[in-house]
């Protein structure tokens, strides 16, 4: 699985931060960025879906399942 | 325990005796009304259902809209909605026409909250970076500290007012150590912003009064560091006075009205989260027993009670004539960006009246959204994890003592002012 942030459509919730740090980190501004390239390991898969249906920008996209 | 005689001189509780009965939500809703306030969550299903964008007359006249999708577009609609004046009750024009009195009609210079691109965009910048996850972090420990100390001081009682004495007593210290100022003063503040606030709302000359007041102090404040440095490192005001954009050192000005936002935005915003999940838990036995036993919980519950109980609605006006649907804004206009209500919409969220702890699908603006979220969401966040948690420590069952006794704000900020609790 691979993940993107949309950092047009961030407005630095950090809801993603807050939920998966493993998967996410925040610049200064508080925009959020994808850590590794996006890509999710398989324990965190269900982490990666949680933060998607968690973003009120609606900024965060599964780009491979 | 709970000083009840409070509620008798509360000008917001006590106004009802002069309140015309709703008749009709549609054209009528009103704020203040104590049912609303205890509950408004049957007023906006039926408004979803009728009339989602609702208007009034009362308080100067304002729009409601109650679908989620209508609050994320408008909350959007920069700059054609300003927020040049976030409150929900405008100033009386009298009032705000005054040079000695309408400086207050918004809330300061150089505060985002109440200003639109491009100053919002730059003062928004200045803050950020000090209220990111990494920059609240620090606080943690200190956070931890000051709930168990307050915890020490009632648990023996078998109870307390769990507003008064606990949710109360933490985000004034947490925004006066992040500014660099008197702590001990914590109770002084939530005054100042309750009178400037939630009690200034229906009474604009205790509001002008009372922002006057935090003005001064935070003028005198700015002074002091002026004449005595401090290390900007541990003081948000020194750091600010510091800060320069593009080249030139901001005013003293608009350093005061960025002290004044973390005030009135930091204060009875996070004590009404922080209640509001004490008031659900208490009444809750199957929600308080869960998180007791699964603690792995905490993180989408605090993002669900957040959700149920979102404190916050923040005012826009209309800067022009504009339509939403079939909806007319006039230029003017007073509309309410009802994030709380949007939080309740069955469109979005599945079974939205009732609490899940462990809901998947949440995109709730407890915080806002689009270009205003709340700059100061990840210390919110941080205070209610750590003063639930704590309390969870320390005292895993509760409940509530005196359920007639509880008393809601509303308007612009809801949560329990009033809010007694029972131990074991």
């Amino acid at each position: 699985m691979r993940i993107k942030v949309d950092a047009e459509k961030c407005e630095g919730h950090s809801r993603c931060y807050s939920l998966a740090p493993e998967l996410v980190d925040v610049d200064d501004l508080g925009n959020a960025f994808e850590l590794n390239d996006g890509e999710v390991p398989p324990e965190l898969e269900d982490r990666a879906r949680l933060i998607v249906d968690n973003c009120p920008e609606f900024a965060i996209l599964i780009t491979e399942e | 325990m709970t000083d009840t005689a409070d509620t008798r001189t509360d000008p917001v509780v006590d106004a009802p005796a002069e309140r015309c009965p709703v008749h009709d939500l549609a054209t009528d809703y009103d704020m203040f009304d104590p049912d609303y306030m205890r509950d408004p969550v049957p007023a906006w299903a039926e408004l979803r259902g009728t009339c989602p964008i609702a208007h009034t007359e009362r308080n100067g006249g304002s729009w409601l809209p109650t679908r989620y999708d209508d609050v994320q577009a408008m909350a959007r609609m920069v700059p054609s909605l300003s927020s040049l004046s976030p409150l929900v009750i405008d100033l009386p024009d009298e009032i705000a026409d005054d040079p000695a009195t309408g400086f207050f009609s918004g809330y300061n210079a150089g505060a985002p909250i109440s200003a639109d691109p491009p100053v919002q965009g730059w003062t928004r910048r200045l803050l950020l970076p000090h209220f990111t996850p990494k920059a609240v972090e620090p606080l943690r420990g200190y956070t931890e500290r000051l709930c168990h100390e307050l915890i020490d001081g009632f648990i023996d009682e078998g109870g307390c007012d769990a507003t008064a004495q606990y949710a109360q007593q933490i985000p004034p210290r947490l925004i006066a150590r992040k500014l660099g100022i008197d702590e001990s003063r914590g109770n002084q503040f939530t005054e100042w912003v309750r009178n400037a606030g939630e009690l200034g709302q229906l009474d604009p000359e205790l509001r002008v009064r009372s922002r006057k007041v935090i003005r001064d102090f935070f003028h005198s404040e700015v002074a002091d560091r002026r004449a005595d440095p401090k290390d900007p490192k541990d003081d948000l005001i020194s750091a600010l006075l510091e800060s320069e954009v593009e080249g030139e050192p901001i005013t003293d000005e608009m350093v005061v009205g960025m002290c004044n936002l973390q005030l009135v935005a930091g204060i009875e915003t996070t004590r009404s989260s922080i209640g509001s999940a004490l008031w659900h838990l208490a009444g809750h036995e199957d929600d308080r027993r869960r998180l007791a036993a699964e603690p792995d919980l905490w993180d989408t519950a605090l993002e669900e009670l957040l959700r149920f109980y979102s404190p916050v609605t923040m005012g826009r006006n209309a800067t022009e004539d504009v339509d939403y649907g079939d909806v007319a804004f006039r230029k003017g206009d007073k509309i309410l960006m009802n994030f709380p209500g949007a939080n309740h919409d069955p469109e979005v969220f599945d079974n939205p009246d009732v609490v899940v702890l462990d809901r998947q699908r949440n995109r709730h603006i407890a915080f806002g959204a689009g270009i205003h979220r709340c700059a100061g969401s990840n210390l919110a966040r941080m205070e209610m994890e750590v003063a639930l948690m704590a309390w969870f420590e320390r005292i895993p069952e509760f409940t509530l003592s005196d359920p007639d006794a509880m008393v809601w704000s509303g308007g612009q900020i809801r949560g329990p002012r009033i809010l007694p609790i029972a131990f074991g």
